[in-house]
């Protein structure tokens, strides 16, 4: 027989649904407690002064105007990614050929940019851009939906070997319009004409980007929440068999859905070479294909929260190497610092789904 | 009996799960040598307070007492230690491995499968249980899994057993022949506790019956003093009336036509075999046969969501025009203008959607109703607040994902969806399964209500009491073949349980 009859100390539970004031508390504390941990680690290890650290990512994010400005060009291309990747990622289809089908997408417009300068006017190239980079994102990820709707393959697998066939077609285009030549890169496109250039705000360079990828995430929030599509998106992405149940077409779902999440992919191919860059390179979209994967995913798929997840992983990221340059420390450092703060957030969704119970009389012999 | 040490002593045991108190103050005694009947409507806290016996979880505040003995149950390898074991409403085993794997799994010591099954036969030979220790899992009827589960606890020496809605998913026979096991172990001096909510196993089986409502223990006593309807008041809390009406049909004429309906599931086995019947409206069609007899296909197949070989099923309406539903899903069926209604077997997995607040759930049906490409949020929220006073569902809200209710209110919400639909067609799969006696009469009180706006029922249905005291006709099947179509005023159970094991039921005679 078992003698130990000590009772544990505590014991985990699940609470009931909290009120969003008090899950917002806790993640916020949680953050806290990630700057004050990442404060003393800094001080431990580098002897820096933290605050003069937390200055340094802060400046180096907001320092000037400029910086500013690509802080919102940044934010605004990861959050397009992200509002790519979350239609299909609601209705459990994991996408990970961000990456590719944005990249396709780029591939497209400078395509456009690079054949048609000389044959169209302005306004019919970007057109032409429009339409081609929205539809090379939609083939890349209509491709591996269509092999999931009607072979059920494994969508993660196909999608990820998609980004390095996109890869490798952007390295060869590279040289094919390589510029000047034996350059091996093709350099900024029509410099003097400004033929497919996308239009500006005459004030701001990156505005436009923001201003498309703020209409975007509202259109994406609406379209998931309050469409007949959307619904059937959950439906799809809860259970299959439901789905069916009241009639839903599950393989034309998953296509139309997978389609879209291309399309939007290749949009943000389309800012990125059209308004940005004016050039392409294979490395353009830049790992945010990935990125986007966590920033969907901490804003628990909501397209408004998404906002906030996307800003949050750019300054992280940007604050990294800022710190690198400025105190000569390693940029891993940056990286341990962008970890702990991750963890801190994630951590705190256990304490906002559990709760720990202190046993009372704890330790009492039976 | 009085006297004797309890096996079992739970005092004072209180359970919360964030604001729900689903064990309150509850104090309870377990004897060996005989059988306790543990009842209590859904979500009464019968699992919770069983759960806390067998280590999966752990007390707020009371005390537990094995033989007298204050104990502390952490975990279930503690319970095991302590002799109790349970079997759970889900059953926990590895599809891929045998009997016998299962069973020694996760045990100390070498593994050495002969032993392990000399060890199992013994039991079995004791007990009168039959099991294949080689058999793999994945080709057990959920009677052959049920009674590993049973065996894989005496293995591990438990002399106390839980056994939490174990006849759910039994026929007839399967129930009888576990309780005649169940008596066996009780004679052998094992401790028994059986949660159940069918009154007449209650009455057959049990030698004490405990009662919970609300989480609170209400009293306990011996089986023999008390009757069904004393039980079932002391459950709910007021006096029921323990009848199922049988209204006359209301102007029956064809509705739903079958002619040689034949289907093979993805193996190619036949699954329904040239069935025939007409199901007529105002009427309740009662299918009765033991489960896997082609239920499913068939009103999957009438549902539009089960392909067909071939065979005919006509949808005839109130002028008498016919409509061919084979070849259309059910979006087509609906846009037809046939108004089916179905709920199926598998309440979570197909009829809802289990991670869904309630007003979603009701948006199954109606999302296609929205303006443009917009869907109406408003009335399906406004359908669901109708349901929960309409129906008494228990739910914090309607924004209450639905996997958080209980079985009884799971069922609630996807009848009431599917009649808010106003049917003509109304296909129910064991529509009260694990329901507790309130919750049932209120479903066949609304199925009632249902054949009486002129719609066609077709119950399928697994308690033969109920099925013939709800039908007006019922269809027997046998292995996919129709054995039968009897009135089912004056129809006779051992009649009927005789065609759901031979075509015909005659021959045995
Ligand atoms: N894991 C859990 N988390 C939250 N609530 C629970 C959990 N398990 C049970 N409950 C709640 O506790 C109550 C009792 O449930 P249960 O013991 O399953 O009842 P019964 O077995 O009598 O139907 C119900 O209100 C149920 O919703
Ligand atoms: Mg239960």
């Amino acid at each position: 027989m078992n003698n130990k009859t000590k009772t544990p100390l505590f014991h985990v539970s699940r609470r009931a649904a909290l009120p969003w004031y008090k899950t917002w508390a806790i993640r916020g504390a949680a953050l806290l407690l990630a700057l004050v941990l990442s404060g003393i680690i800094t001080s431990l290890v580098t002897g820096e002064d933290p605050f003069a650290v937390y200055g340094a990512i802060w400046k180096g994010s907001f320092g000037t105007t400029r910086k500013f400005w690509v802080l919102m060009q940044n934010i605004a291309m990861l959050l397009c990614v992200s509002l790519a990747v979350t239609p299909a990622f609601r209705m459990r289809c994991w996408n990970l050929g961000a990456e590719g089908q944005a990249l396709i997408g780029g591939l497209a417009s400078a395509a456009c940019m690079i054949t048609l300068a000389d044959k169209l006017p302005n306004w019919a190239v970007i057109l032409c851009m429009i339409v081609t980079s929205l539809l090379a994102g939609a083939i890349w990820a209509g491709i591996p939906a269509f092999f999931k709707a009607r072979f059920n393959t494994n969508e993660t697998l196909f999608t990820l070997m998609m980004n390095y066939v996109a890869t490798q077609l952007v390295a060869y285009y590279c040289v094919v319009w390589e510029s000047p030549k034996g350059s091996g890169t093709i350099g900024i496109i029509n410099p003097k004409t400004q033929i497919g250039w996308l239009p500006q705000f005459p004030s701001q360079k990156y505005l436009m980007n923001v201003v498309v990828v703020a209409v975007v995430c509202v259109l994406v929030y609406i379209y998931l929440n309050y469409s007949k599509h959307g619904y059937e998106i959950a439906v799809v992405g809860e259970s299959e068999r439901t789905a069916r149940y009241v009639g839903i077409k599950v393989e034309k779902v998953i296509i139309r859905t997978m389609l879209l999440s291309g399309a939007i992919c290749g949009l943000a191919g389309l800012l990125l070479v059209g308004s940005t860059n004016h050039t392409l390179t294979t490395t353009i979209v830049d790992g945010r294909g990935f990125t986007a994967v966590m920033v969907s995913w901490l804003a628990k798929f909501n397209p408004i929260w998404m906002i906030l997840t996307s800003f949050l992983l750019v300054i992280l990221g940007r604050g990294a190497g800022e710190i690198a340059t400025k105190f000569g420390l390693n940029r891993s450092f940056g990286d341990i610092l962008t970890g702990i703060i991750l963890f801190c957030i994630i951590g705190s969704e256990f304490f906002i789904n559990y709760e720990i119970k202190l046993t009372r009389g704890a330790g009492k012999e039976g | 009996m009085d006297n004797k040490i309890a096996a079992v002593t739970m005092r004072n045991i209180t359970k919360r799960f964030g604001p729900t108190l689903a064990n309150d103050k509850v104090w309870l005694n377990i004897y060996r040598g005989e059988i306790l009947a543990l009842l209590g409507e859904n979500g009464s806290g019968k699992t919770t307070l069983m759960n806390m016996l067998s280590g999966i979880y752990f007390p707020d505040e009371g005390e537990i007492a094995i033989d007298g003995k204050p104990v502390v149950i952490r975990s279930p390898k503690d319970a095991f230690a302590l002799g109790i074991g349970m079997i759970h409403q889900h059953f926990k085993l590895v599809d891929v491995l045998t009997a016998a794997e299962n069973i020694v799994l996760g045990l100390p010591g070498k593994l050495d499968l002969k032993a392990a099954s000399k060890k199992i036969k013994e039991i079995c030979d004791t007990y009168g249980f039959e099991v294949d220790p080689d058999q793999k899992i994945y080709d057990m009827s959920v009677s052959q899994k049920q009674t590993v589960e049973i065996v894989k606890v005496l293995y591990r020496g438990a002399d106390i057993l839980i056994l939490d809605e174990p006849t759910a998913v039994l026929t007839p026979q399967e129930t009888d022949k576990l309780f005649a096991v169940l008596r066996n172990m009780r004679d052998d001096g094992k401790a028994i506790v059986i949660i159940t909510h069918k009154m007449h196993e209650v009455e057959s089986l049990s030698d004490r019956v405990a009662i919970l409502r609300h989480g609170q223990f209400i009293g306990d006593m011996p089986t023999k003093t008390t009757n069904a309807q004393e039980m079932t008041n002391m459950m709910v809390g007021h006096p029921v009336t323990l009848n199922i009406d049988r209204p006359e049909p209301v102007d029956p004429h064809p509705r739903i036509e079958v002619k040689d309906l034949t289907v093979r599931d993805i193996e190619g086995t036949v699954k329904l075999d040239h069935v025939s019947f007409t199901a007529n409206s105002g009427e309740i069609l009662g299918i009765a046969g033991i489960s896997g007899s082609g239920q499913k296909e068939l009103l999957e197949a009438i549902a539009g969501l089960q392909p067909v070989e071939s065979g005919s099923i006509e949808y005839v309406d109130d002028s008498g025009k016919r409509e061919q539903l084979i070849g259309k899903d059910p979006f087509a069926i609906q846009e037809m203008g046939v108004a089916l209604s179905f709920v199926p077997e598998d309440r979570l997995g197909m009829g809802l959607v289990a991670n869904m607040d309630l007003g979603n759930n009701m948006m199954l049906r109606s999302y296609r109703k929205g303006r443009g490409v917009f869907t109406n949020r408003k009335a399906p929220y406004k359908l669901a607040h109708q349901m929960v006073d309409f129906l008494e569902i228990s739910t914090p809200s309607v924004e209450t994902p639905v996997r958080r209710l209980s079985g009884g209110n799971v069922q609630k919400v996807l009848v009431g969806r599917e009649i808010a639909n106003a049917p003509s067609v109304l296909l129910t799969a064991y529509a009260v399964r694990g329901l507790d006696i309130n919750s049932s009469y209120l479903i066949y009180d609304t199925i009632n209500s249902q054949k009486m706006r002129g719609v066609a029922v077709i119950y399928v249905g697994e308690d033969l009491d109920v099925l013939l005291e709800l039908s007006d006709r019922i269809l027997v099947l046998c292995g996919g073949r129709v054995s039968g179509i009897v009135p089912g005023r004056g129809a006779k159970k051992r009649e009927v349980g005789m065609m759901m094991t031979k075509l015909g039921g005659e021959a045995d005679e």
